[in-house]
């Protein structure tokens, strides 16, 4: 575990340092922009819409006692959404998808010699390879999360007025309710931390990976569970220290 | 010229070179042969930086790169292009692409100076047009060709090749020996190519260096490997009883 840990800052060393040669660093850093962010949306809108329905529909049902006013659906489905379930739930979903992705990308790089042959031409391989993929993820996945936000309250919307358990003014005035800004700042904070770790862990298993093609996947594997974990120990610490 | 002196390589308690001295020359075809798992790949990657020696000297044109600046070493590396077993061309690039890499991390040329230099390339190892086809795309030994004009591409001094036939037929890694001898006359680089296939010895080999058990066990060219009594040579290069038949035969007839 230590030994890992070691050399995970060790490569993260490495990997920031000074390009060779910013335009193609800036040319990689549009083309991993697409690859992890473009490519990530349909998943994320998906999950997103449905989310913000299913968390509204159970917090309506759930809404038994008349002492509660009716906009409360609204409001804990904004509050659910902003603080928890976009940052911590989206960045979940793309540990998986994004996460293996890299893994076994960089991974089958490193089988393949493609990293050794990077590093006979006197290339910088991680900087090369993986900078430009956290560069990407720190840019796009808060943008990806503001999308998801407004997907998961615009889902919600939906469910409950096709389920005629509220009305669009009530619901508007829920999401309005209580309101502060900065749990918007909160989980863009949280999302920034979170590609980061997810990025940089996955592309540090399928560095370092050796063997053939069922360790590539092993390392794929290994990526998304740790990154999960990264991400929860985070969400915790991020919280304890942004929320009290 | 490479020198290489006193070289020795472990990973963990297992000592896979011992005590390597020997000297690759420029303008010829240097070979590293052995059965596998004697330490030929090692020490070429040694040589080339993919590993670092526990002790000893590898000296470039006099330069001991064990001991170069991390800065000096990347300007080394350069100079050394590196054909790989399995081409390693990188599959999110066309062929073009490829070949054009190193020139674009590392020099300041424009696209169309690129450009010439990629056709110029491809020219020379005879896959003229075949710029936009993908790695996948293309057949075992065009990627050995496509390696090849990659490692070309930066004009080396120096060339490494890790078992440049393997996988290929034997015309096509006839071709493919032939190609890395025109071209190391050439541009009269040091080349360095790590085989066990005794046809590339009998082929190209000007300067054989023959590891075993990790240590140097024997040096000569292909005619002297073909004569010498050595045992364990003798049983790497007529391994078959085909083979075993056939060196009784010239034996013979010397006599």
């Amino acid at each position: 575990m230590l030994f890992h840990i070691g050399r995970y800052f060790l490569m993260l060393r490495t990997l920031f340092s000074v390009p060779s040669k910013w335009n193609i660093l800036w040319k990689r850093i549009v083309s991993e922009l697409h690859i992890i962010g473009i490519n990530s949306l349909p998943i994320v809108a998906l999950m997103s819409s449905f989310m913000g329905g299913v968390i509204a529909l159970q917090t309506a049902s759930n809404m038994t006692t008349p002492l509660l006013p009716d906009y409360t659906v609204g409001y804990i489905t904004q509050s659910s959404t902003i603080l928890e379930f976009s940052p911590t739930i989206i960045s979940l979903i793309l540990a998986g998808k994004v996460g293996s992705n890299i893994a076994s990308e960089v991974g089958t790089m490193r089988v393949t010699e493609q990293i050794d042959a990077l590093e006979i031409m006197g290339v910088n391989s991680l900087n090369f390879l993986v900078l430009p993929k956290i560069v990407g993820a720190v840019i796009f996945f808060p943008i990806l999360v503001i999308f998801s936000m407004a997907l998961s309250l615009i889902g919600g919307w939906l469910a409950l007025i096709f389920s005629d358990l509220t009305t669009t003014e009530t619901y508007i005035l829920g999401i309005r309710s209580f309101f502060n800004p900065f749990h918007i700042t909160y989980a863009l904070i949280k999302t920034v931390f979170f590609g980061f770790l997810i990025v940089s862990i996955s592309s540090y298993y399928g560095y370092y990976v050796k063997g053939g093609s069922l360790d590539v996947g092993k390392a794929s594997t290994q990526a998304v569970v740790s990154s999960t974990v990264a991400i929860l120990i985070m969400n915790f610490l991020l919280t304890y220290l942004l929320l009290l | 010229m490479i020198e290489i002196k006193g070289v020795n390589k472990s990973f963990g308690k297992d000592q896979i070179l011992f005590d390597i001295n020997t000297v690759f020359e420029k303008g010829k075809v240097n070979l590293i042969i052995g059965q596998s798992g004697q330490g030929k790949s090692v020490l070429a990657k040694c040589m080339v930086g993919l590993h670092d020696v526990d002790d000893g000297e590898i000296l470039y044109e006099g330069s001991d790169f064990t001991k170069m600046r991390s800065a000096d070493k990347s300007k080394l590396r350069q100079e050394i292009g590196m054909l790989f077993q399995g081409s390693a061309l990188f599959d999110s690039m066309n062929v073009e692409e490829n070949i054009g890499f190193p020139l674009t991390m590392f020099t300041s040329m424009s696209k169309n100076e690129i450009q010439k230099r990629v056709d110029f390339c491809l020219e020379r190892v005879n896959l003229v047009g075949k710029n936009k086809l993908l790695p996948s795309e293309c057949s075992g030994g065009m990627q050995k060709r496509i390696g090849i004009a990659r490692a070309i591409s930066m004009n080396p001094k120096y060339l490494f090749c890790d078992e440049p036939n393997s996988g290929l037929d034997p015309k096509t890694a006839i071709v493919i020996d032939g190609l890395i001898q025109d071209i190391t006359r050439e541009y009269n680089m040091t080349t360095v190519v790590i085989t066990h296939d005794m046809n590339s010895v009998i082929e190209i080999g000007e300067n054989v260096l023959f590891i075993y058990q990790g240590k140097r066990w024997w040096q000569g060219d292909r005619k002297s490997i073909i004569t010498t009594d050595n045992p364990e040579i003798t049983n790497f290069v007529y391994a078959s009883e085909f083979m075993k038949e056939i060196r009784a035969n010239i034996q013979n007839s010397r006599n």
